[in-house]
Order: C-alpha cells, then sequence, then structure tokens
C-alpha cells in the first residue's frame, strides 16, 4: 500500500466517524452520564490523533491530542460535560474536519492557526465545575479505563497473556495502575517495567486491530460511486433491450422464444431492483447532521430545540438524497431561526419552553413522504397575505378571496421574501421559492401546512429513484410521449355522444366536469403546435376523446391525447443542451421498439399552457409574459442576493456564496486593530463595508444614521467575514448572463437582474482587496 | 513535406464539404427520428444510435438551403461535440480525402448568409473546392436559434 493509499483510507475512515462524532456529541450533551457514548467519542479521536501521529500531520494531532485529555477527564468523571465544553469539542472537530478537507485537497493540514482552539480547549479542561455528574458514578467502578472503553474485541493484555509474553499478574498490575491514574496505555507500562518487549506489543496490537476490523468488514464493503453509476447505466440498458425482447417475442408464436424472454423479463426486474437497492441510502445520513445543525442554530438565537426524528431508516436513491440534502437543510434551520419561538414566548402562551422539531419520513404509493414538523408559532396569514400584495404578486381583490392555503402557498413564490424577512426574525419564506424548484426538479413536490399559533408542517412527496421511472405512454398527432406517472391522477375516456357533448367552453377554454368540478383541458397536439392524427380532433367531430388527468403543482388539468397506451418501466435519458431550453421535455427514452419517445415534463407543460400561470408567474409587475419567462430560461438560473449599494446602486451577490444574514446593531461593533469587528458565534469577525472597500473612501456618514448594520455573512474554510451593505433588497433566482468586467477590484462583472443593471460583487476579491489595503494602511501607520 | 490533414467528405445540395475526421465519430445511413415539437426547424428529431439519443440537425436546414425532397432521404454524420454526439444531416457521403495544407485559404469576403460564420475556409483540391465546416458553430448555433424562435 502506498503512502497516498494510506492516507486515502485515513481520510476516508476519519471522515465516517467525524459524521458519527457530531451526532455522539449532540448525544452525550442530552445524556452525560452515558459512558458508551463517551467511550466511543473518546475511541474515535483517540484513533485519529495516533494515525495523524504515523502519518506525521502534527498539527491535526496536536489538537486531538488536547482534544482527547479532555475526553479522558470527561471519561474519568473529573469533569462533567458543559455546553460549553460541547461547544469545545464540536470547533474541534469543525478544525479536524478543515484540516482533513486539506489534507484531502492539496496534501497537508494548510497553515493552521489552532493555538486559540488549544486554548480553549484547555482552559475548559481546567474549569472547576461542581455540578454533580448527573449520573453519579458507583462505587464499585474502579476498573475506570477498561470498562470505559468497550472496545470490542479481545483486549491488549489478554492477547499477550495469551501468547505467553506476559503474565496475567503483570496484565493486572498495569490495569491497576492505569485506573491510579497513569495515563499510558497498558502496553507501555508493561514495556517499561520490562516485562515484554516492544515488538512484541505491537504484534499483539496488530491482532487486536485485526480481531476488531473482522467483524464488520465482513459483511461490507466499500464502493466507488462512479462504480455504482456505471452498473446502472448498464442495468438502464438492459431494461431497455428486456423491453424490445420481450415486444419482439410477443408478436411471435415460438413458444420457447416466449418462454425464455418471459424468464428474462422476470430475472431483469429482479436484477433492477438488486442495482437500485445498492445505489439505496437511508435517509437518516442527512438527517444526522441535523442535531448538530438545530443546536447551532438554537444556541444561536436563543432558543431550545429538541429534535425528534421518525423513520431515519427510510431508503432514498443516492443522487436523490443528494439532490434534497440542501433543501432540508435550509427547511430545518428555517423552522429553527423562524418557526420555534423563543422560550420567554413559549412560556407565556403555556408550552414547553424547550421547542419540538419532528422529522418523519416514510414510503408511500412508491414515493417516499419527508414532513418536517415544528411546534412554533405558525404562519401568520395577515402578515402574508399584505406582503403579497405589497410586492404585487397578488392584487388586493385575488388576497381578499384567497382561502388560507391559497396563503400559504404564497410563501412559495419567487420574490416573496424581502428585506425584513431575511434579516429579521419575523417570518418564514426566505429562499421557499428555491426550496420548492429543487424539490420540482427531482420531480417532488411540496407543500406547508400551519396551524396559527400551534404548528407549521412542510410536506414533501420525493420519488425513491430517478433513472428508471414508469410512465405512461399517449400518442398524439402521430408521436409517441411518456408521461411520469408519479404526475399521474386518472383517465377518463369518453365516447360517442359524451365525446360530443362532454367538453363544453368556458369563454373560449374547454373544460370537463369531473365528478361535478370543472377540469381545465389542454390539448396536447395544440401545446405542441403539431397537426392531430389525419383529421381535426375537434371535440365535436372526434369518435372519442382520451383526457389523462394530471397533477402540476396541487392544480389538476386534464391533458388530451390522441391515444393511451399502456404504462412502461421506461429509462429516463437527458436530452442535449440544445433541447433543454424548451421546457415542456423532461427527457427522452427508447421504446420497446428502438424508437426515441420525448418523455413530457408536466409542470413545464402546465405552465405553457398558462393551468399554474397565475400563482407560478414571477410576478405581475413582470409583463413579458410567457415569452420572457421560456426565454430566460434559456440560461442558466441562478439564485442572487440583492443588495442596495449607495444611493441607488443595486449589487447582487451568489446565494451559494452567503452563509448568513444577520442584523447587528451599531454598539455591538468592537474595534480590533484598526479593523471593524464583531463577536459572532463565538468568534471574533471582521466586518468591511462593501460600499467603502469598493469605493475606497469613508462614507461614515451615511451610515452613522442607521442604528443597526445588515451584515452577509460569508464563511470560507472556517474563517467568517461579514460584508456590511446599505440595504438587503431581495433574494431572486433569475436567469441572466453577465458581462464581464475588469479594472474594478471586487466586481465580477454586470448583469440584467429585475429589468434593472446590477453590479455582480466578487466576494473573494473584495476580502483580499481589503485585506491587502488594511496591510498597507498598517505599512503606512 | 507539407503538412496534410484527412477529410470526412460530403454533399450539400452542389457544394462540397469537408469535416476533420478526427471529429467525426460515424457516418450512418438514415434513420428514424422523432420529431421535437416547438424546437427550431434545424433540429429535425433525436435518432437511437444504439442506446444512444442523438440530436440530428438539418445542415441544408442550417445554411438556408431549400429543404430535400420526400424520396431524398438524409444521411448521418455524426460528430463528436462537447455536449455528447450530434449528427448532422447531409445529402451524401463522399470519401475520406487527405487535403494539403498549402491549398487552404480563408472564406472569401463575399461569402453570404449564414455559410460565413459556419464554414471555416476553403480546401482548392484538383477537381474542386472543398469547404470546411466549423462542426462547434453549427451546434452552438442551433443553440442561438433555440432562444429565438423562443
Amino acid at each position: 500500500m502506498s503512502d497516498a493509499e494510506i492516507v486515502k483510507e485515513f481520510l476516508v475512515e476519519s471522515y465516517e466517524n467525524l459524521d458519527r462524532l457530531d451526532q455522539e456529541l449532540i448525544a452525550l450533551e442530552k445524556d452525560p452520564g452515558n459512558r458508551e457514548t463517551l467511550a466511543s467519542i473518546f475511541r474515535t479521536i483517540h484513533t485519529i490523533k495516533g494515525t495523524s501521529g504515523f502519518l506525521a500531520f502534527n498539527q491535526l494531532e496536536a489538537v486531538t491530542h488536547v482534544g482527547e485529555n479532555l475526553l479522558a477527564r470527561l471519561r474519568d468523571r473529573q469533569l462533567t460535560l458543559t455546553p460549553a465544553i460541547t461547544t469545545a469539542l464540536l470547533s474541534m472537530v469543525d478544525a479536524v474536519r478543515q484540516m482533513l478537507g486539506s489534507i484531502e485537497d492539496v496534501g497537508n493540514e494548510g497553515e493552521r492557526h489552532d493555538q486559540e482552539l488549544i486554548v480553549t480547549l484547555t482552559r475548559v479542561m481546567q474549569t472547576k465545575n461542581d455540578t454533580n455528574p448527573t449520573a453519579a458514578p458507583s462505587p464499585a467502578q474502579p476498573e475506570s479505563r477498561q470498562n470505559a472503553l468497550p472496545e470490542p474485541g479481545p483486549k491488549l493484555g489478554d492477547i499477550l497473556v495469551s501468547k505467553g509474553k506476559a503474565d496475567a499478574s503483570d496484565v493486572t498490575a498495569a490495569v491497576d495502575r492505569q485506573s491510579e491514574g497513569d495515563p499510558r496505555h497498558v502496553g507501555e507500562i508493561l514495556v517499561e517495567k520490562g516485562v515484554v518487549q516492544p515488538r512484541d506489543v505491537v504484534d499483539a496490537l496488530n491482532a487486536q486491530q485485526q480481531a476488531r476490523g473482522q467483524s464488520a468488514s465482513d459483511s461490507t464493503i466499500r464502493v466507488d460511486v462512479a462504480q455504482l453509476d456505471r452498473m446502472m447505466n448498464g442495468m438502464s440498458e438492459l431494461v431497455l433491450l428486456r423491453n424490445q425482447i420481450v415486444q419482439y417475442s410477443n408478436s411471435t408464436d415460438d413458444s420457447e422464444l416466449l418462454g425464455t424472454s418471459q424468464r428474462l423479463n422476470l430475472l431483469t426486474t429482479e436484477l433492477q431492483e438488486g442495482v437500485m437497492k445498492t445505489r439505496m441510502q437511508p435517509i437518516g445520513n442527512i438527517w444526522s447532521k441535523f442535531p448538530r445543525t438545530v443546536r447551532d442554530v438554537a444556541l444561536g438565537c436563543g432558543k431550545q430545540v429538541r429534535i425528534e426524528m421518525e423513520g431515519k431508516e427510510t431508503e432514498l436513491d443516492k443522487t436523490i438524497i443528494e439532490a434534497i440534502k440542501d433543501p432540508l437543510t435550509h427547511l430545518v434551520r428555517n423552522a429553527v431561526d423562524h418557526g420555534i419561538e423563543s422560550p420567554e414566548v413559549r412560556r407565556a402562551v403555556g408550552k414547553n419552553p424547550e421547542g419540538l422539531l419532528f422529522l418523519r419520513a416514510f414510503h408511500e404509493g412508491g414515493q417516499v413522504n419527508i414532513e418536517i414538523m415544528d411546534d412554533g408559532g405558525g404562519l401568520e396569514f395577515e402578515k402574508i397575505r399584505n406582503k403579497a400584495i405589497q410586492k404585487a404578486l397578488i392584487s388586493a381583490d385575488q388576497a381578499a378571496r384567497m382561502t388560507e392555503r391559497e396563503i400559504t402557498k404564497l410563501i412559495f413564490l419567487p420574490g416573496f421574501s424581502t428585506a425584513e424577512k431575511v434579516t429579521s426574525v419575523s417570518g418564514r419564506g426566505v429562499g421557499m421559492d428555491v426550496v420548492r424548484t429543487n424539490i420540482e426538479k427531482i420531480g417532488g413536490i411540496v407543500d406547508v401546512q400551519s396551524k396559527p399559533g400551534q404548528s407549521t408542517t412542510v410536506r414533501m412527496k420525493i420519488p425513491l429513484t430517478l433513472a428508471i421511472i414508469p410512465a405512461l405512454i399517449v400518442a398524439s398527432g402521430g408521436d409517441r410521449y411518456a408521461i411520469p406517472q408519479v404526475s399521474l391522477l386518472e383517465l377518463v375516456r369518453l365516447e360517442g355522444e359524451q365525446a360530443r357533448k362532454g367538453i363544453e367552453q368556458v369563454n373560449g377554454a374547454p373544460v370537463y366536469r369531473l365528478r361535478e368540478r370543472l377540469l381545465p383541458l389542454v390539448y396536447l397536439n395544440r401545446e405542441l403546435k403539431v397537426d392531430a392524427k389525419g383529421q381535426d380532433a375537434e371535440a365535436g367531430e372526434a369518435q372519442s376523446v382520451n383526457i389523462v388527468v394530471l397533477r402540476a403543482d396541487d392544480r389538476q388539468f386534464g391533458l388530451v391525447v390522441d391515444e393511451i397506451n399502456d404504462t412502461e418501466e421506461i429509462v429516463v435519458k437527458p436530452l442535449s443542451k440544445q433541447l433543454k431550453t424548451v421546457n415542456t421535455y423532461a427527457g427522452a427514452t427508447i421504446m420497446g421498439d428502438g424508437k426515441v419517445a420525448l418523455i413530457l415534463d408536466v409542470m413545464g407543460l402546465a405552465q405553457r399552457a398558462n393551468v399554474v400561470s397565475e400563482v407560478r408567474d414571477r410576478s405581475l409587475s413582470e409583463e413579458g409574459g410567457e415569452e420572457a419567462q421560456v426565454a430566460a430560461s434559456g440560461n442558466q438560473r441562478k439564485a442572487v442576493l440583492l443588495f442596495q449599494y449607495g444611493e441607488s446602486g443595486r449589487m447582487a451577490v451568489d446565494l451559494g456564496l452567503v452563509a448568513r444574514l444577520e442584523e447587528f446593531s451599531r454598539n455591538t461593533v468592537e474595534i480590533a486593530g484598526d479593523q471593524e469587528v464583531v463577536q459572532y458565534r463565538g468568534q471574533i469577525m471582521p466586518l468591511i463595508r462593501v460600499s467603502e472597500a469598493l469605493e475606497g473612501r469613508y462614507r461614515k456618514a451615511a451610515e452613522s444614521e442607521q442604528e443597526s448594520l445588515q451584515v452577509v455573512v460569508y464563511s470560507d474554510k472556517g474563517r467568517s467575514v461579514g460584508l456590511v451593505v446599505d440595504r438587503i433588497l431581495d433574494i431572486v433566482e433569475e436567469s441572466f448572463v453577465m458581462q464581464r468586467q475588469t479594472g474594478r477590484n471586487g466586481i465580477l462583472g454586470s448583469a440584467v437582474i429585475q429589468k434593472r443593471v446590477t453590479d455582480i460583487l466578487d466576494v473573494p476579491g473584495l476580502i483580499a482587496a481589503a485585506d491587502q489595503s488594511q496591510l498597507l494602511a498598517r505599512a503606512q501607520a | 513535406m507539407a503538412k496534410t490533414q484527412q477529410f470526412c467528405t460530403f454533399f450539400l445540395q452542389d457544394q462540397f464539404f469537408g469535416v476533420p475526421v478526427q471529429q467525426v465519430q460515424e457516418v450512418i445511413r438514415y434513420q428514424e427520428m422523432t420529431r421535437v415539437p416547438l424546437v427550431p426547424s434545424v433540429i429535425r428529431g433525436l435518432i437511437n444510435l444504439r442506446g444512444q439519443i442523438v440530436m440530428a440537425l438539418d445542415l441544408r436546414r442550417r445554411f438556408g438551403m431549400e429543404d430535400r425532397t420526400d424520396s431524398q432521404l438524409p444521411m448521418n454524420v455524426v460528430v463528436r461535440t462537447d455536449d455528447g454526439a450530434v449528427s448532422f444531416l447531409v445529402d451524401e457521403i463522399g470519401d475520406v480525402l487527405e487535403a494539403d495544407e498549402e491549398h487552404f485559404e480563408p472564406p472569401p469576403e463575399t461569402l453570404k448568409g449564414q455559410a460565413r460564420e459556419l464554414v471555416r475556409g476553403v480546401y482548392k483540391l484538383e477537381q474542386r473546392l472543398m469547404l470546411v465546416l466549423d462542426t462547434s458553430r453549427a451546434v452552438a448555433s442551433a443553440d442561438d436559434g433555440v432562444r429565438k424562435v423562443n
């Protein structure tokens, strides 16, 4: 094994352990007396420390060494866990993660300044805390070390004894010395006493490692995801081939071929399920990060939040897991930040001061349901209604007629979130449209329900997999199209008299009475601008009418097609870039007869036909209508944060670069050196005034009028920088073309966003420039 | 010794075109296509190339030439692009030729219309002229076309 391989293995193993560590630390905070958790944490840090020492990652070793000492004191009950200690340990985990990331990227730990962390860790270790340990130590536990670390597998001492290298009595003596406070390992003590040779200890350690390793590695192996992707692709081809053969064999009367193809059919289905299963991951993999997120957010805004989960084991395809990770995280943060009230408020209304965030996942009808429930204040319908009117998303007239459910939906509108909402803790809806877009991108739907004063629940329905989906095959204008079954509600066929009279018109818009409710009808051939087969398929003249009832965004509409064929498992193939510009197609697939069929994007089709237009349209003010929207979708849509710059300038920053939006009161700003700083989440965060940095001059007068500073927090490699902006305007998701511009430091270029010329901020460039001017200023001073 | 390059050649109306062989994945006879409604007419449809879905661009339409008659089935010249394989529909396939760089000239200033951006230059062969097609432009500007139509 080469060095690089050893390092790689170390990284993979350590990353896994770190993820667990976050959870375990949070669990330990809840239950400080749990020795097993503590032992497990200790073990993980110990392993990382040991290996990093061996691989000469000295900074990593230094940090983990202090952490280990702290953990040892916790384990030995010389200390009890306090939030301060947990925070210190979590920072240590973060530091370790950063170093591992750096090792992965550049091969070393990078420039580190961990002295502060080490000091913090040492300090919390030395604070005497008088609080009684939650679990009183039982007197009958002097054999602390060996028992505190219930390592699976044989103990080192036992191995040495069994190999005849040491006497049982010597081992016992060494263990006793440990429990008396000797910090060294049994092996070290024995070597020092001259009982065994160092070589024997190493041999025994290896034997121990082997014995431990076996149990886990026997039943599972690690597989490269790329390998799984290749397997899935091959599987997709096989499914296609199977479809072709089955179709061909059905048209012959060769019984032998028929039998063989049936068996092929069965086997392929089984194999397909098997391959899909290998790509499945429990949703718990992403949820496991949430206790930490919740703790951090809750601590940051002074709330108490308990997180509960149900259905952690619910499995989803890896690509889907990846796709829902960010939206879920966003929702969880949102729920803690905005949903759950502060302990005082909760007490005042008679609730448990500790809020509850409940995550639930379960399978239902070939889909996965995910629910995120908080028992906070719920949505404030009036506020949302007013906001939407104010933002011209709906008219006052419309608003008056809206039900609570419809109002709830407004928070998903692009452009709904506003400056006040972005910075303060007043409402939800920050980036909810982004959440929805991302969920819909993978064929899922998202919905919010809220009981005022009681709870808010966000529900999502997500498909299990994306690669092979069941679809209904329809024909229109002589071509076949596939409609993903997820969007399908029912099929209606009108014949004879019904076909002629069943379809009525509302001022030219065709509708059908489906169980006494009007179902708007969309003719596929008209939408696609293709001729219906042969004759004019106007409702009156057709022999029969086939209606596919579809669901798009909680609205129903009937798609009228020439023919309805079977449902089939189809393999989704992406369309080339040139075709993605039309949002009517979700992809293409190869049918049993080898021909290509387009997969309809039901959402896109509904938008095109204006079925979902009134709420989906960006806003009433944008009158370009469909044309503008479709044209715009030609480019990549991007989420940006807009803020005011100077008197009337507008500037945008990529939302991906924004860690958080904060508002700091003026008097919390302190000066360190000649740099303005604020205390932020246990760190000292430097502030950069964007206008000043860009223009290189001081504009104190304008800002001193403001009571508070609006700050965009940017984090990179653990360093947070606060960008002070004049006013935060909005978060928008739009497609735009940026025109590059050189010559202005800190500006990437400009683009037209929301129909206005907007400069795009180069955050890293700005920070670098600010750093430099600081240095210059200092050099001159 | 002058440098030479190999070209895969084809005909469009009465003109003779060439594409460097390295860019060509394969040449196949007419394939049935699935039309894609709502996209520019340059995109004739999608073909199934052994399980791979490939977009077919009609070069006659790309150059603004008149359409082939119904009885005239186009051939596919499948080229590799950054965005996967794309098939160019052409009238007829010619030989693979070796052309000498000495005989290359940039397109004449008088070249008009679409051809101006799609032709990289001309090789003066003994018998005739060979126009070198800029494949990435041919594909990319189809992209622009999509936006315009919408």
